[in-house]
Formats: structure tokens, C-alpha cells, sequence
């Protein structure tokens, strides 16, 4: 994998990434009403009925130890003993689900088992903080859905598309900056709105990264030996074309000029951060093609371009 | 190595926190000189230097560094601040020499570009 590459080759879709992030304890249900072992059947029934539920943990010290439900009422009233207490009828042996599992646990142990509900349990303290049922993870993955489509629909505005989508011989977006000369303060300003620019345009970051260091350099070299110029790029699909143009003083020596460690900084630049004879090669190295003419007395034009 | 432990090999105070501290910095560099930064610099490396002037942070934000820290106790130029803050970048300020900053750095672990 390469530098600037966002991520592998398998990617999961949104939602099953959102399944496997959403735990447990965002879905359940946090108020449990439950019942006593030494309950009576009949005060199941009452609670159920009352509550319109179809079954619930029966908890002692805050400890679940069993779950009763509607079937075993019925088998109870069959054998005419709703007087009995609810840890003569419950299910000891109760499936139940971590609070800090992954919520495709849980949809996988609905499938599975094939119940109505399961307790959740702290995973420390083993203690019941919670029930979740099948309405629950609707309900939480429908709340998760609205809010991620709001994000995908932001991300995938990528300009991008409708740009290669245009149907021309040949498309160019261009866009210009002015560089002032002689103004340190702000030199690095241009390239930094032009690499935001690049990035809403959405093309790739390692290209968007080497074409920002080199109209870093490029402008730096306005700033520091001419009195300004132009920078523009021209943004075509597949490749970044920039021009920087200035009018004076000229270079006198290319070939010399693009030697890495060649420099006629003055001292003042190299306090700034500059002119260790690096900027040209630099340029050179982010590149796929470069071209430099200069006259002395007349200016400078570089031009470079970067495959995207 | 975690951006919290670069923060405390180097006892360095954070001037400006555009991240999480969990944040993982892959690679480290150490320049006064902007150019030798850009030549070789991969991403998501911490640069530690001298020059406190708005083109340190300039230079980490075209190169895509999430760490500036400043050596020999220097502090950023205001608008150096301004830059960091809003493009979410981390600055940090350290007492320590760039050699021994460098060298601390190392010493824990972080590598350099030639290495990874």
C-alpha cells in the first residue's frame, strides 16, 4: 500500500460497518422490569399483562438468575399451580448478551436461538443492566441509518465525478492566484488555498500532497526573488498542470539552479526556512514532467505537471 | 509512537491541540530548513525545529505532518498559532535542543524517514 492510499482493498458497506460498531448497550432497553424467584406465577402473569410483555428476568441481589416467560405461565395455569413461585417455573440456563458486544452478536444469537428477548449483562459486575429485543435493534439501527445517511450524503459529494463526467474534448478547470513578492509573512498562503481547493475537488491525496510542496516551493521562490507573479493551476482529468510566471530577475545559470544544495539565498532567507537549494529539485521530484525557462531581466516561466 | 508519549519524552507544553492524543505519529524529522523537510518527509511524521515563523506550519500542512514541535524553548509566531488552529494541526513547544529532542525521540522508538 502506498503513502496517501485511504485504506485497503476490501471495504465493508456502511451499514455492516455500523453493525459492527454499535454495541449492545446503545440498543437495549435500559428500564427492566423484572420479578423475584419467590414470587408467585400469578404475579407474572399480572406483571406481563400489565406491561404487555411476553416474558422477563427474574433478578436476586441484582443478579439475573433465571428468565420466565408467557409458555412457562401457560404450562403453570395448565397444571392449575399459579401459586407457586416463579424459581419453581423459570429457565435457569438463560442466553444472555454482553453490554459492550458488538449488536451482530446479538442479531446472530436471535437467529440462532431463536428468542423473543435477551438480558444484558455487565460484563464486570455480571449484573443486569438492560433487555434487549428484536424491536430494540430496529429501532437503534434505524436511528444510526438517518444519521449516517447524513454523512454519506456530505461525502459523497465529490466534484470529482461530474467533472470527468463532462462530455467535452477536452475539459480544464483553472484556477489563478496572484503571489505577492517580498511578503514572507504570506508565502505558503496561495498553496495552502490551492490544496484545499484540490481536496474539494476530491482528487487523490498523495497527488494532491505533491503538487501543494511544489507550488510551496514555487511560491516560496516568488516571494523570495522576484516582486510577485502568477501561479495557475489547470486541473484536467487524469493530471495538474501548473504555471508560475514572474517578471524579474531571471535565473542565469538553469542547469545550475537545479543542482540539489545550489543556492544564491541571501542569509535572511535561510533564517526564514529557505534557500538551502533544495526548492527546484524539490519541485522536480513531486513531478511527473517539468519544464523551466528563464531570461535574465525579462522572468521566469516553470511549469510542471502531476498525473492524478 | 502515541503523540502522548512524544509529549512527555520531550516534557514538551501543547500551544496548539488539533488531535487526539492517541494519535499515532508514524516517523519524526529535524530541521531548521523548510526544503529538506518537503525532499524527503513522508506523511504523518512529527517535525521538530527551530523556525517558529507561519512557513513551519505552511510546510506541515502541504506535506500533510500532523505534529510541529518547536525546539530550544522557542514559541510560534502568533500567526504561526492561527494557522495550526484552524487547520486542526498539533504545535507543540519543548525546551530541549533539536539534537536531544532527536535523540530522546529515537531512543524510544520513533524512526526516521530512511528506516520506514
Amino acid at each position: 500500500m502506498k503513502d496517501g492510499d485511504v485504506k485497503g482493498t476490501i471495504q465493508a458497506t456502511p451499514t455492516q460497518e455500523m453493525i459492527y460498531e454499535v454495541r449492545v448497550h446503545q440498543a437495549m432497553t435500559k428500564q427492566v422490569i423484572t420479578v423475584a424467584p419467590e414470587d408467585t406465577m400469578e404475579d407474572v402473569g399480572r406483571v406481563l399483562e400489565e406491561n404487555r410483555h411476553t416474558g422477563m428476568p427474574v433478578v436476586k441481589w441484582q443478579k439475573m438468575v433465571g428468565i420466565v416467560s408467557v409458555r412457562d405461565l401457560m404450562r403453570c395455569y395448565r397444571e392449575g399451580r399459579s401459586l407457586q413461585p416463579v424459581e419453581q417455573w423459570m429457565s435457569r440456563d438463560v442466553a444472555t448478551l454482553y453490554a459492550d458486544e458488538p449488536l451482530v452478536h446479538a442479531v446472530q444469537k436471535f437467529e440462532r436461538r431463536g428468542f423473543g428477548r435477551f438480558p444484558v449483562i455487565d460484563r464486570k459486575t455480571r449484573t443486569l443492566v438492560g433487555i434487549l429485543t428484536k424491536v430494540d435493534i430496529i429501532r437503534c439501527l434505524l436511528q444510526h441509518l438517518e444519521i449516517d445517511y447524513h454523512d454519506l450524503e456530505k461525502r459523497q459529494y465529490v466534484p470529482r465525478k461530474w467533472f470527468l463526467e463532462l462530455d467535452s474534448d477536452r475539459t480544464t478547470l483553472s484556477l489563478w492566484f496572484h503571489v505577492d513578492g517580498a511578503n514572507f509573512e504570506k508565502a505558503g498562503e496561495v498553496s495552502s488555498k490551492l490544496k484545499r481547493n484540490l481536496q474539494t475537488l476530491g482528487l487523490p491525496p498523495d497527488a494532491i500532497r505533491r503538487i501543494a510542496i511544489a507550488c510551496f516551493e514555487a511560491e516560496v521562490n516568488l516571494v523570495i526573488y522576484t516582486n510577485g507573479g502568477e501561479l495557475a493551476a489547470h486541473v484536467e482529468p487524469g493530471r495538474v498542470t501548473v504555471n508560475v510566471v514572474d517578471h524579474g530577475p531571471g535565473i542565469p545559470d538553469v542547469e545550475r539552479a537545479m543542482q540539489p544544495g545550489y543556492s544564491t539565498a541571501p542569509d535572511w532567507v535561510r533564517e526564514l526556512g529557505f534557500g538551502a537549494g533544495m526548492g527546484l529539485p524539490n519541485i522536480k521530484n513531486c513531478s511527473n514532467e517539468m519544464k523551466l525557462e528563464s531570461k535574465v531581466g525579462e522572468g521566469t516561466n516553470l511549469q510542471f505537471s502531476v498525473l492524478t | 509512537m502515541k503523540l502522548r508519549e512524544i509529549i512527555e519524552t520531550l516534557q514538551a507544553t501543547v500551544v496548539v491541540n488539533g488531535h487526539d492524543q492517541e494519535m499515532e505519529v508514524k516517523r519524526g524529522c529535524g530541521s531548521d530548513l523548510m526544503s529538506d523537510v518537503l525532499h524527503r518527509l513522508k506523511p504523518n511524521a512529527l517535525l521538530l525545529t527551530g523556525l517558529t515563523t507561519p512557513q513551519s506550519v505552511y510546510t506541515a500542512e502541504m506535506a500533510d505532518l500532523s505534529v510541529v514541535c518547536y525546539v530550544r524553548g522557542k514559541t510560534p509566531d502568533a500567526e504561526a498559532v492561527r494557522l495550526a488552529e484552524e487547520r486542526g494541526l498539533v504545535l507543540l513547544c519543548t525546551t530541549l535542543p533539536l539534537f536531544e529532542s532527536c535523540g530522546r525521540l529515537y531512543a524510544k522508538g520513533l524512526r526516521g524517514d530512511s528506516e520506514i
